[in-house]
């Protein structure tokens, strides 16, 4: 073990190490493709059933500056925001969980040239990647069902993969501090009420005055806010606010994600 | 035949729960609560200051509960037949252990269905009183809601038994729960009135259980009238997905559990 220990002690990324990993996960998820898909079917079927049939019931919605929108319309940019976070949370939860502590391959990626920092980089890439492609097709099915308001939407897209990468750092963050797993319920019971309540069904201005201030320090709501507001074209200062709320819970976690790796892995 | 075999699996199946019920409770009851709230209370503001106050004459909460109440039994009869039941065949080979003893093959079948059916009606009991705080049961007879839902539970558990018998791993699993279990929430009744979606999806819900399910469910909450034909036709589903499921699965446990 003592072997290149200060090679890989080496604080930051070294190079392009963090792209053996991401390989490393894409080659092994080319036999389990039915599952990369299915993680994209889930929140369309939530478009479908909730926008569509739900929004059967629904007359419209009001947003800010006055417009009406159908519910369609406005469910799908939250959709789109909780299909980005699903796809970096199944990677780095239950998958990340299963690497570090059962199959122990960053052990054997330590053994060669890469470092802690390729490890967290690699697999918070790779996370990315997949809720971005999730992000991508949604874009893509917003503008054929002509979901898409405005043509800002384009920017949803880089604003989903921004959400993805908050994400990512902070499952990541989140699993190197899980012990077995029942540990991961308590994961369960801490992203479904982000998935309910981030404005994501209804306007943020519906909730309770409390409940509001709540909602407003969680990170999906910034992610449904930032891509509502572009798919929509309702643009404003606060979508500078989405944008800095997870730039900086993102640093923050990647800061402590590093930190745990290097203790976990190094010990 | 004897089934104290089936009483001992059960058994075991309980003292198991007494370790993990935290983790479950969480997945399978507050899960169901917090949609309640969230599309009952917040969505139902919505819709109900719209032009359709009344989604089939009832305000939304009380439309949206027995749907959520008949869709957790179903999640949570797939969540115990599929990981748990492949743990103890593969992983654990906790069946290996217990063959070994006296207890036959079909015993241990239809001591996990006992439990199956223990796990739903506590689930079903629990959200069955959040219904009756949120003043969501209308009548007495809304009690028979209970068993309607244990049997809705059963008809998408027996045939799960059946599939995960099957398995050799557990890709299978991820692919049922997000392309029948997840859809079916969604889309069989359990949100809004099944005739609102397009007809393809229309038969996809009316040919498994769920939709079933659902419909006696919110006819029995709410005391609305129900022809008895269909009433017929729904519970005639429901019997038949857990008899043809029950035979099912006792032929996949006899086959896997014997090689």
């Amino acid at each position: 073990m003592a072997v290149g220990r200060g090679l890989r002690s080496l604080p930051l990324p070294s190079g392009f190490g963090a792209a053996h990993l991401i390989e490393r996960n894409l080659r092994h998820h080319r036999r389990h493709w039915i599952i990369m898909l299915s993680g994209f079917f889930e929140p369309l079927v939530y478009l479908l059933g909730i926008g569509y049939g739900v929004g059967s019931l629904v007359p419209g919605i009001h947003l800010s500056g006055g417009r009406t929108v159908t519910y369609a319309v406005f469910v799908a940019p939250a959709m789109m925001a909780s299909a980005a976070m699903n796809g970096a949370v199944y990677e780095t939860s239950h998958n990340f969980f299963y690497k570090l502590r059962h199959q122990k391959i960053y052990d054997a990626a330590l053994s060669t040239p890469l470092g802690v920092g390729d490890v967290a980089l690699g697999e918070i890439g790779w996370a990315l990647i997949r809720g971005s492609i999730y992000a991508l097709g949604f874009v893509v099915i917003m503008t054929v069902l002509g979901l898409a308001a405005s043509p800002w939407v384009v920017l949803a897209l880089p604003a989903a993969v921004l959400l993805g990468f908050t994400f990512a750092s902070v499952g990541v963050a989140t699993t190197t501090f899980v012990r077995n797993w029942q540990d991961f319920d308590l994961v369960q019971l801490f992203l479904l009420p982000l998935f309910l309540f981030s404005a994501t069904f209804t306007p943020l201005s519906l909730y309770p005055p409390a409940l509001q201030v709540i909602i407003e320090l969680t990170p999906l709501y910034h992610g449904v806010d930032l891509i509502r507001g572009l798919s929509t074209g309702i643009l404003g200062p606060g979508l500078l606010v989405d944008v800095l709320y997870l730039a900086l819970l993102s640093t923050i976690a990647l800061v402590i994600a590093g930190a745990r790796l290097r203790f976990l892995l190094l010990k | 035949m004897s089934l104290g075999g089936a009483a001992v699996v059960l058994e075991r199946d309980l003292l198991n729960y007494r370790r993990t019920w935290r983790g479950s409770l969480i997945v399978s009851f507050i899960s169901p609560v917090l949609f309640l709230a969230a599309m009952g209370l917040g969505l139902g503001s919505l819709i109900s200051h719209g032009q359709h106050r009344l989604v089939e004459g009832v305000p939304y909460l009380d439309y949206l509960a027995p749907g959520l109440l008949a869709a957790t039994a179903m999640q949570t009869a797939a969540l115990e037949s599929m990981y748990p039941i492949l743990a103890k065949m593969m992983w654990d080979k906790i069946y290996d252990s217990i063959l070994a003893t006296p207890v036959q093959v079909r015993e241990v079948f239809l001591g996990e269905i006992a439990w199956l059916v223990v796990r739903v009606a506590i689930v079903t009991v629990a959200f069955f009183a959040v219904m009756v705080l949120f003043s969501a049961v209308h009548s007495p007879l809304g009690l028979l809601a209970v068993p309607l839902t244990i049997l809705t539970g059963l008809a998408f558990g027996a045939p799960f038994f059946a599939y995960t018998a099957n398995q050799r791993n557990d890709t299978g699993f991820a692919a049922l729960n997000r392309f029948v279990v997840i859809p079916l929430f969604l889309l069989a009744g359990t949100f809004f009135p099944i005739a609102n979606l397009p007809l393809v999806f229309q038969v996809f819900a009316w040919v498994t259980p769920l939709a079933h399910g659902v419909a006696l469910v919110r006819a029995a909450t709410l005391a609305s009238p129900i022809a008895p034909l269909a009433a017929a036709v729904h519970l005639t589903v429901l019997l038949g997905y857990s008899g043809v499921g029950i035979g099912l699965g006792l032929r996949g446990f006899e086959r896997r559990l014997r090689e």
